[in-house]
This record gives C-alpha cells, structure tokens and sequence, in this order.
C-alpha cells in the first residue's frame, strides 16, 4: 500500500466531512482571536480532547452494535469518588488504579449481560445505570466532595492529566494509543469484523456462525474500560469529584462525538478516525465559545446546531452518493 | 392502463405493458417471480411512479402519485405480506389511516360501525374491539380486505392473498371475491395458485420478463396453458436427472420437535449424494426444522447424529463446526449482511481461517474470497461491492460461496430460488446437484412443488412439525404429495 492510498483509507469519505468542519471551525476563530493558536491554549484543548477522546471512543463501540450508553457520566462520578476514597484509604495507588478500571470493566460486564442474556433494551439498561451510579457515588461519599489534595503517596498520578510529554498532554497522547490499538482493532480484526456485521445484522450474523452475545458484551466491556480510564483522567483533571455533579451529562458529549464520526445510532458503522476528529470538534466548539465572547448561556445551543449541521451534512451527503 | 414502463437500476421491470380491467370482472395477472407483475401493482397503488405510460380510471386519466392519492381513487391494495398492525383492535385496523374524528378525537362509534359493515362484507361476525392478536392468520387477511372496502374500493387488488390460508379459508375467501365482483368491484388477482385462477378469474393476463406475454380468455385458463404462456414454452419433463445411488446415512434426525410444533415429531435420514425435497403447506413447521438442525432456535426434544455420531446442536456454531450449513430462505436479513461486500459476507464464517493473532489477513482474504466468488460466477464488477447491490440469484450465490469453501458434508436450503429469476434458477440447481456429486446430504425446502419434483431424489412431506412421508422420486407427483400435506378434516 502507498502512503498515498494508506492516507486516503485513513481519511475515508465518511472522515472528510467532520475534518473539514473542524478545520473551518478552527480557522474561523484563529481568525477571529490569535489567542486561539497560543500554546497554552492548544495545550488545555488537547488535554481535554484526550479524556473526551477515550470514552467516547469506547462508547462508539457500544453505538456500533446498535446499543447506547446513557450511564458514562454517572460512572465518572462512581469512579472519581472510588479512586478518591481508595487513595485516602491508603491504597497502593496502582492497585487504586487497576480496581477503578475493574469496576468499570465490571460495570460493562453487567450492562452486557442485561442487554444480551436479558434481553433488555440498552437505552434502558444504562438509563437505570445513570440514576442508580449516581446515587451510589453520592451515598458512598456521604455527599462531599472527594479530592487529592497533595497527593501523599501518589505524586505520580496527578501529572498523567495534567503534564505534557514533548509539549503534548499526556492525555492526548494516551488517547493516540488507544485509539491506535482501536483502530487495528475495528477496521483490522476479525471482532471488529464481527461487531460491524452484529451491529448491522444481528440475525445474519448469527446465521453465519457468529457468538452475537459474545461479540456485544465484548463492545460494553470496552466501552466499560475505557470509561474506567477517563474517569481517572477526569478526577486528576479536576482534582475534585463532586458526586452530584461530576461528569453530568458527559455521555451526550460521547454520542455526539461518535455519530459525528459517523457511528449510525442504528448500528453496523462507525470510525476510529471519524470519533477522534468528532471529540476534538466539540472540544474546539466549547473553546471557540469562550474565545469569540459568546455568553456562556448560549454555549450548548452552538453545540447544538453545529452538531445538528454536522449530521445533516452527512446525511445529505450519503443521499447524494445513493442517487 | 398502457404502455406502462419502468426502469430501475440495471433492470428493465416494465416495458410497454398494458392492462385492462372492467367493473365487475376478476382478472388474473400472472407470471413467474420477477416478471413485473408486483412493479405494476405498486405504480396502480401510487407506491412507485412509471417512467412512461398511463392509467385510466373510468375514462379519465390518473395519476396514484402515492399510496394515499390512489386510494382517493379507488384503488385498495392488499399486500402479500400482511400489513395489519397487532397492536391495535379490528376496527382500529379497518380504519387506519382515515380516521373518523370529532375536534381531533377519535370518532370510536363511528369507526366502530365502519368496521362493523366492512366485517360483514367479509363475512367475519367479529367485535370490532377484538385485538388483532387474538385473530388468526387467515382472518387478519380478511381483516386486510375488509379494510380495503371500508374505503368503497372500485379496484382492489389481491396479491397472493390465499398464500397463507387452509383450503377451507382459501374456498370462502373465493366466495367472498365473486360476491364483490357481482357488488360491480374490478378485481386484480394475483396468485401463483392457478387452480384457483381457473376458479374464480373471468380473464388472466400474463406478463413475462416485464412484457405481456399474452391474455387467456375464461375457457382458456387450464393449468398447461397457463404454465405454457408464462414459461414461454411447453414445461417438458426435466430430462437432466441422472438417477444416483446414495451413499450411506449421514444425517439422522429422530422425534425432532420445536418450540413451534410440540407435538410433531420430525424422524428422518439424509445419505450422502442424495437429494431430499422437504415440502410442506405453509405453517407445517420446514424453516423451524431447518433452524433447529443449524442451531438458530435450538430443537426442543429429539436426538441429531451426524455420521452416527449424537449432536448437542445448540448454537449455529456447533452445526458450522460440523459441516452442517444453511442457506436460510431470508437471504436479505438472514443469509448476508447486505451492508458489507461480497467479500465480507463471504468471508464472515471463515475469518478463522483467514487470520493471524486475531488481525484479518486482508490479503489472503481478498484472494480466496475472489476464488470463491469466480467459482460460482457471480456476477460482480468486484468483490468490494456491496451485496445488497447483487441481483437475487447472485446473493444467493454469494451465501452458497460462503459454505462451499467449508466443505460441507449436510447441506440445508430453504426455500433456495425463491424470487430468483428463472435463468439463476438452473444455475443454483446445478450447484446443488454438483453438492451431491460431491457426497454431500443436501436437503432441499420448498413451497415451489416444481421445484421439489425436479430437484428430489426423494421428497419428504412435512406437517405441523411432523414427517408424514418419503415419497421416491418415482412416485412422487404433485398429488401424492399434498395428500400427505394437508389435514385430513
């Protein structure tokens, strides 16, 4: 394969749309306030581009085979309150770390097995998810807001989310990695095979000799895991969890970054690429806001409509190549 | 209507097709699968404009611009697949989309006498709050029919309406198509059933490949003629079966039941090399047994040895482990994701095969998968088309390059031509034969009573769930199979 050929498969149809959007985004408001190139500011972009990146790269394999997962910022804060708590406890902190993962690979296991082997909806499996980890992270830390102080013991954790390596955020480039490791995964694999044909077609699937079940709870224990790792990333971003309010909403930022990067809500499609490029535009939307002197109030209505005008693009663009 | 043409996409559906009904008479409008008569229902319907022509309602020239506006005149469409809603009561269905209504409230007394009087018409005496549920297939056919006279159809069009009743069903269903025709309804009929065309139709057009293929007036509609003029020639004996000897069993079922059929206990051997036509009435449970052999819906009770050996056949991965396959009769949701290429669909059950460390080897792929395609001659610019693309008898070939790679030793089809035009017909036919050549135990579902007498070494017959016979093929005729069939009332 030809660096040529390999550029234009990594930036397949589907991923020019979405680039271009982010590429005008950006050059408008650089235009509009140089502040927006200084390196600070592209640092405190890219940093918050990697946590959004990762989860919403592991929620993109739960929309992938058809599913949702209405439960991630709850599980932010059931996590940041956990390794908060396991910390303060005296914990070895990467036992901390790989308990708080495990949970999150838990909590996939258990959405996993409520959508395949019960047979429940996902929507409603992991709406329930929300409300019940939300209450559990709030009773667990008796309300408070849990944090890390000056990180006795642990001094070596903060600085995975908030250093940079070669001037690039740590975060980021984790998100590099993983999306790497997906990448091979989805568009290289033979489960990433299966998962585009289950999500598709779970019938036909099934009648080519496919574990459908099998391939699905793999997809939310992914989702789970990677949700285990930004929830980390977040806590240290943050260095408080406030278990009412951590990470509220944050899976509508995961949804929207995968069907902007042209995950089908119905299934059966979706690109690594396309999710990376989605999270880093709605990370661009929220810095464009303040740099441009938006009021704030009207930030998630520009969300919003661009997201709106993403998708509607898409669309039209699809209808276009059918005809 | 006249010289009615439509294209689509690589296909001429019509061309120049023309079709006369009068008030008051039933015309039969026959031809094999794919000979245009659907596309000239749906453009009558409103469901799909012609590139060219026109229809005349009465004199005047119309144009059913959508389902909607063809019902405006007249025109009432009664679909093959039943598209009645079980969620909702007789009178909800009948009622359906012209609502009566009072300040945007349902007029519930209205509808409720609407459905009345339409029921009657039918002949159901049923509640119009009766749920649709509870009804069973044959009445929410009727329901369908009623629903089309509530809105005072002049035409009404029944497109293999019978294909899912008894006999007794399909006699008052008969009934009640005269009756309209003597209330002055034109009626298109469309039915693969031609004793029940000689029954009931006054005239049959018949179209062929998208053209008319001539008219057979009441006195000429006798089941050869009919044959004669949508084959385009005298349906001789197939002369190509090459009698053969099975070889030894290979596939022995012994009181298999499903979840549809508790009680009918299914016993039967393949040998290898051999044939096997399963036919069936519509219900006798063939796809249920053909998925609890592939492990879709497990078998309830019963005891599947393959080679003499006992299977616990429990997933489609256990019977794919055994070279045990199907070709299931739902090509389009079940036998392809037509999403993906040729290749990906080809390669989906092997990519075992074509991995290393759990990476596809895209190049082996791409190579055997091209090997496959090319040895079955589907006709394909590439691989990487998408499947969804390909001409039905090209799908079908497609899930067949799928298990032939895989060396199969029990091969199961269902309903293996079905809407497959006749020319890819005789192809999948001769690749099923090859399987046998091969010493493969093939076993063939069909409702196409053709297809089972030329196919078969042996027909087995089916009924609710239970094997009533194994006719060899010597014996086998159209009439010694539906004896064993249907019910003995």
């Amino acid at each position: 394969m030809t660096n040529k050929a390999s550029l234009k498969t990594f930036l397949a149809r589907k991923e020019l749309g979405i680039f271009g959007l982010l590429v005008l985004l950006c050059l408008m408001t650089s235009a509009q306030n140089p502040n927006f190139l200084r390196p600070e500011n592209l640092q405190n972009m890219a940093r918050l581009t990697g946590i959004y990146g990762i989860f919403s790269l592991g929620l993109a394999f739960v929309v992938i085979t058809g599913g949702i997962d209405l439960s991630v910022g709850a599980v932010f804060a059931l996590l940041g309150v956990a390794i908060a708590m396991l910390l303060e406890r005296g914990t070895p902190p990467v036992m901390a770390v790989a308990i708080t993962i495990g949970l999150g690979a838990a909590i996939g296991v258990l959405h996993g097995i409520l959508v395949t082997k019960v047979k429940l909806q996902p929507f409603l499996v992991t709406l329930c998810g929300l409300l019940v980890y939300r209450g559990i992270a709030r009773t667990i830390a008796n309300d408070e807001t849990k944090g890390f102080g000056m990180a006795k013991g642990f001094e070596w954790l903060p600085p995975i989310s908030n250093s940079n390596t070669l001037g690039i955020p740590n975060t980021f480039w984790l998100l590099i990695l993983v999306a790497s490791v997906l990448w091979v995964v989805l568009h290289r694999s033979v489960f990433g095979r299966h998962l585009i044909a289950v999500g598709r077609s779970e019938d036909a699937a099934r009648y080519a000799g496919i574990n459908a079940n099998s391939v699905i709870m793999k997809a939310y224990i992914i989702c789970g895991v990677l949700t285990g790792v930004a929830a980390i990333l977040l806590a240290f971003f943050t260095n408080t969890v406030g278990p009412a309010t951590h990470g509220n909403s944050y899976e509508l930022y995961g949804i929207a970054a995968a069907v902007l990067g042209g995950c089908s809500l119905r299934g059966g499609e979706g690109s690594i690429v396309g999710v990376v490029l989605g999270a880093t535009l709605l990370r661009v939307l929220q810095n464009l806001v303040t740099l441009l002197h938006i009021p704030s109030s009207l930030e998630f209505a520009v969300t919003g409509a661009v997201i709106m005008a993403g998708v509607l693009t898409d669309e039209i663009l699809r209808r276009r190549r059918k005809a | 209507m006249s010289g009615i043409s439509k294209r689509y996409p690589g296909v001429v559906a019509l061309n120049d097709v023309s079709l006369t009904v009068m008030p008051g008479e039933v015309v039969a409008l026959l031809g094999e699968n794919g000979a245009g008569k659907s596309t000239m229902m749906k453009i009558l319907g409103g469901v799909v404009q012609p590139d060219s022509g026109v229809v005349t309602i009465g004199g005047t020239p119309a144009k059913p611009a959508s389902p909607a506006a063809a019902s405006k005149l007249g025109i009432a469409f009664v679909h093959q697949e039943l598209s009645v809603l079980d969620n909702l009561d007789v009178a909800g269905n009948i009622n359906l989309g012209r609502e009566p209504s009072k300040l945007g409230m349902l007029d519930v007394p209205a509808m409720h006498a609407i459905a009345s009087k339409a029921t009657k018409r039918v002949g159901l005496d049923i509640h119009p709050t009766t749920p649709l549920s509870n009804l069973p297939i044959a009445h929410r056919q009727l329901i369908e029919i009623a629903r089309a006279l509530a809105q005072d159809a002049k035409i009404l069009i029944l497109d293999e309406p019978t294909s899912s009743l008894t006999p007794t069903e399909t006699a008052t269903l008969l009934d009640l198509i005269r009756e309209l025709k003597s209330q002055g309804v034109a009626i298109v009929y469309i039915t693969h059933r031609l004793g029940e065309v000689t029954a009931v139709a006054d005239r049959a057009v018949v179209l062929r490949d998208g053209h008319n293929a001539g008219e057979l007036a009441k006195t000429e509609l006798t089941h050869d003629r009919m044959v004669a003029t949508m084959v385009g020639r005298n349906i001789s004996g197939d002369n190509s079966y090459v009698p053969r000897t099975p070889g030894e069993v290979i596939l022995d079922v012994k009181d298999l039941t499903t979840l549809r059929h508790p009680m009918g206990k299914a016993s039967f051997t393949l040998r290898a090399g051999e044939i096997v036509g399963m036919a069936g009435l519509v219900g006798a449970g063939r796809t249920e047994l053909a998925e609890a052999l592939f492990g879709i819906t497990p078998a309830v009770t019963g005891t599947i040895s393959l080679s003499g050996i006992p299977l616990s056949i429990t997933s489609a991965q256990v019977a794919i482990a055994n070279r045990l396959y199907l070709v299931p009769e739902d090509r389009r949701h079940h036998g392809l994701v037509v999403s993906l290429s040729i290749r990906e669909n080809i390669s989906l059950p092997d990519l075992a095969n074509m991995q290393s460390g759990g990476l596809v080897n895209r190049a082996k792929e791409a190579r055997v998968t091209q090997e496959r395609a090319n040895a079955l001659t589907v006709k394909a610019p590439s691989v990487e088309m998408a499947a969804a693309n390909l001409s039905g008898g090209n799908q079908q070939k497609v899930v067949l390059a799928r298990w032939l790679a895989l060396s199969p030793k029990v091969m199961i089809f269902d309903e293996p031509t079905r809407g497959i035009d006749v020319g890819a017909k005789d192809e999948i036919y001769k690749l099923i034969r090859a399987l046998a050549a091969d010493d493969v135990a093939v076993l063939v579902i069909s409702s196409d009573m053709e297809e089972v007498l030329r196919i078969s070494d042996r027909v087995l017959v089916l009924r609710n769930g239970e094997v009533t016979g194994s006719i060899p093929r010597c014996d086998a005729t159209e009439e010694s199979i539906l004896r064993l069939a249907v019910h003995h009332d």
